[in-house]
């Protein structure tokens, strides 16, 4: 197990009730903190059009994560 | 990230500078930064909060930035409009918070030696800003309802096609 830091943002952030949250997890890349999280949380969006990071960069899906990353989960982008 | 009234980056070379604003943003005081004897264009484009969207009456609305991405991904952004149109100078502000029908939510201003770098930097950064910078928009309509554009509202239809728009 590995103990992730999650942040969520926009209506990540609504879906889950908090901006943070603390979780142990199998979890080997960001995408399976993504469907971790989305279980969690009953969320349906797929991660096809959102973006990770990983200790404060931009990561992909398949981006290793380890004991003691904060993982960031945005949603669908919508600057502009 | 409301609440933090000010967040910019400075590159060294050329003037390139993107900033998270929770106030309104001096559109005016931002073009006479960029004032360059060198520049024989200047091309600038703002985005207004729009009343409708979708058939749906907006009211206002409520910008979320993640600033330090939005800093370190802009500064990509503008950086790869610089390689790809090499301007002399390249100014950007994104607003949070909340907004109301009219005002401007981001302001991007080029100055370059001739015109065309000008129009087509500013036309790719804003296009660029819009895909990758982790800003999410909430509307708020005239019904009370609200909603996050691209997510909720997106569920059943092609959510490429719309964060194409």
């Amino acid at each position: 197990m590995k103990h992730i830091t999650v942040r969520y943002f926009a209506v990540f952030r609504e879906h889950a009730g908090t901006g943070e949250e603390a979780l142990e997890l199998e979890a080997n890349t960001a995408l399976d903190v993504f469907e971790a999280t989305r279980s969690r949380h009953g969320s349906q969006e797929p991660n096809g059009h959102c973006k990770v990071a990983i200790n404060d960069q931009m990561a992909n899906w398949d981006s290793p994560v380890n004991d003691g990353d904060t993982v960031l989960l945005f949603p669908p982008v919508a600057g502009g | 990230m409301m609440g933090t009234p000010y967040c910019c980056s400075r590159r060294s070379r050329v003037v390139e500078l993107i900033e998270v604003s929770a106030t309104p943003i001096d559109t005016a005081a931002l073009k006479r930064s960029l004032a360059n004897p060198a520049a024989g264009g200047f091309c600038e484009f703002e985005g207004w909060v729009r009343n409708e969207n979708e058939g749906h009456e907006v009211e206002r609305l409520e910008y979320e930035a993640y600033a330090p991405l939005v800093i370190v991904e802009g500064e990509k952004v503008l950086a790869e409009a610089q390689e790809r149109f090499p301007f002399l100078a390249a100014r950007c502000v994104h607003r949070v918070g909340l907004l109301e029908i009219g005002e401007c939510a981001v302001w991007i201003g080029v100055a370059s030696k001739h015109r065309d770098e000008a129009f087509k930097a500013c036309r790719f950064i804003i296009d660029e800003i819009k895909l990758r910078l982790p800003i999410w928009k909430k509307e708020h309509y005239a019904n009370g309802d609200s909603g996050w554009v691209n997510c909720e509202r997106c569920a059943g239809r092609g959510i490429a096609d719309k964060i194409a728009d």
